[in-house]
């Protein structure tokens, strides 16, 4: 123990690790490329919004009921700017968003570990579990900002484009405008609750590999692979456990009293998904040869 | 600061940091024993390595493309874990004690890395940010001072994809010197700098060196090491070959006697005489082994046997003889 007390350096402040998340932070968000997958994700509301206002311009018949095809609640964007909101969240949910996530993840270690900064950062020391911990929380970070982006967006294009006020639940009853926003709000936390478990999982495909590239591939591939899988009638004995299964759920939140089953079965699927990928994550990057 | 901040007693006496490196004087700031990797794959990189690197010494780590040094660095930084072997850096076993060993430690690994979309100033920001021991509060003071240190101040808001192969360098040096280190291990130190930055950094060296910084250098330059380094090893195929003062190295390969003179003929035989061996004469230079006797005795004997006599002395062999001689080999130019 004597030698090990040789080496007397200022004890590291409990709050380094959050110093350590904060220029991870800022690292990840002044990246030309995550601007730019934000940017696109902004845009999506823009066009649905722009798209319904088009279609409807004619004074057409509002609330055509739900069947006519479209991500959920489209019909209703008419008839209260708020609707877009929760459709917005519902057309990138299935795509967009997680495809953003699986770059943001899939990049997080391969990245660095491409551009060799990996190596800087083990040597400063970071620690390699801080460091894996930090890019997680970071790629989580990315989920919420990147959830919220799609929302505001979809609540300025609403508000420009259409109506606001009251609005009408899927169960028929009236909730007040501000109540419509609290639960707008609570989708989307719920929308960045379902990314958490391909963030896990990009987060792993990302320690097994040096190419930043390959790793942001085979994260959307899978996502791409499990979508399908989730549309195939035959498969359903698997499909409760695909990450993807539950995350449409989310517009349960809109039903009068909030029907909860599938929104908790869809956050304790992605927490499974967290916690076995996270493991391995962990197992694999605290073993590994640095060699980039 | 840092170090003298250091709040509990050090009873193992090795100095609590101040004075760096004094307390492992006796062991070798870098110590393996039988260092060994092996790759998946079943590629021997590293073959039973033993390096000793004294402390406060300039180390110079030798040897040709794929002879096992940047695994060794590896090994060593605790970004890989041996096959075999212990690596002792700083006297704690790596990568073990990587936590307590590396705050201390300033390196520059296969050249450097940085984000491109980030200036030279966020760079060392975030680097520095990754050291649990650097002080947030004096964290923007110590960058500026490290950028001023490598000369790079006037560059340092400019985004580091901008910077010439020099400049990148520059700035993984200063990433390496943003505390005060006990050791530092540079590989490759001064790979794409003009003669003038060579210099720079050569100068830099020695200054550190002259602090007590123990700093162990990888160089494909062999008068570069010869010029700077105290001490060297040399690798070849995953082995080291042989390890010393680089004074001691260089006299391994022998220096040779040489004269110069228009009378090379008679010179020829007068050395024979006094029993100079292996003499070659070549245009106005006869050159041979030197003789155990008084060099002067030598000369004298010249003189006296009428050589008009324009030069005499022992020619040192150089570094590259030595490492000629020993690995057989030329010295592969790594890219």
């Amino acid at each position: 123990m004597s030698r090990a007390e040789s080496l007397t350096v200022r004890a590291p402040s409990p709050l380094w690790t959050f110093g350590l998340l904060r220029s991870e932070l800022v690292t990840t968000f002044r990246r030309w490329r995550t601007l730019a997958l934000l940017g696109v994700l902004a845009a999506v509301p823009v066009l649905v919004g722009v798209a319904v206002r088009i279609e409807t311009k004619g004074g057409a018949p509002s609330g055509r009921g739900g069947d006519g095809g479209g991500p959920a609640f489209i019909a209703q964007i008419t008839n209260n700017g708020l609707f877009l909101v929760f459709t917005a969240l519902a057309a990138t949910l299935p795509f967009f968003l997680p495809m953003a996530v699986g770059v943001i993840a899939g990049d997080a270690v391969a990245g660095e570990a491409n551009s060799g900064t990996l190596r800087y950062l083990l040597v400063a020391p970071a620690g390699r579990t801080r460091l894996l911990l930090t890019k997680y929380v970071t790629t989580i970070a990315f989920c919420l900002v990147a959830t919220l982006v799609v929302a505001v967006s979809a609540l300025a294009v609403g508000a420009l484009l259409f109506p606001l006020g009251d609005l009408t639940t899927i169960s028929g009853t009236q909730i007040s405008f501000a109540d419509g926003l609290g639960r707008a709000l609570l989708m989307a936390l719920v929308v960045t609750g379902s990314l958490t478990g391909l963030a896990a999982l990009g987060l792993f495909v990302s320690t097994l590999t040096n190419s930043g590239i390959a790793a942001m591939a085979t994260t959307v591939g899978l996502l791409i692979t499990v979508q399908i899988l989730d549309q195939i009638p035959q498969l359903h004995a698997v499909q409760p456990y695909l990450f993807s299964h539950y995350w449409l759920s989310f517009a349960d939140l809109m039903r009068e009293p909030v029907y909860w089953d599938d929104l908790v079965k869809n956050l304790e699927l992605q927490a499974l998904y967290a916690a076995v990928f996270g493991s391995a994550a962990w197992a694999r990057f605290t073993a590994r040869d640095i060699t980039a | 600061m840092d170090e003298a901040s250091a709040t509990e007693p050090d009873p193992a006496a090795h100095g609590a940091g101040d004075g760096p490196a004094a307390g492992d004087a006796g062991d070798g700031v870098i110590r393996t024993r039988a260092l060994t990797k092996r790759y998946r794959g079943g590629q021997l990189a590293v073959d039973g390595l033993d390096l000793t690197v004294p402390a406060g010494s300039v180390f110079g780590f030798l040897g040709p493309n794929g002879s096992g040094k940047t695994t060794t660095i590896r090994m060593l930084m605790g970004l890989i874990e041996p096959t075999s072997g212990t690596a002792r850096v700083l006297g704690h076993p790596m990568p073990r004690a990587s936590r307590a060993v590396l705050p201390h430690v300033g390196a520059l690994i296969e050249g450097p890395a940085l984000y491109g979309f980030l200036s030279g100033r966020d760079n060392l920001l975030r680097y520095d940010a990754a050291d649990p021991t650097a002080d947030p509060g004096t964290r923007r003071v110590r960058v500026a001072a490290a950028l001023d240190r490598v000369g790079l101040t006037a560059a340092a808001g400019k985004k580091a994809k901008a910077y010439s192969l020099g400049m990148k360098q520059r700035l993984g040096l200063a990433a390496a010197l943003l505390q005060p280190r006990r050791l530092l291990v540079l590989d490759e130190p001064t790979n794409g700098l003009d003669p003038q930055g060579m210099r720079e950094i050569r100068s830099l060296v020695r200054e550190l060196a002259s602090d007590g910084t123990t700093v162990f250098l990888s160089s494909h330059l062999l008068d570069e090491i010869e010029q700077v380094c105290t001490h060297a090893a040399v690798m070849a195929r995953g082995r080291l070959i042989v390890q010393g003062p680089v004074s001691e190295l260089a006299a391994g390969a022998h220096g040779r006697l040489v004269v110069t003179t228009p009378d090379t003929g008679e010179a020829v035989r007068v050395l024979k005489e006094q029993g100079v061996a292996g003499v070659t004469a070549d245009e106005d230079r006869v050159t041979g082994e030197p003789p155990e006797r008084d060099l002067a005795e030598v000369n004298a004997a010249l003189v006296t046997a009428g050589v008009r006599v324009r030069g005499f002395g022992v020619e040192r062999a150089s570094l590259e003889d030595a490492f000629v001689a020993l690995t057989g080999e030329g010295f592969d130019v790594a890219g």
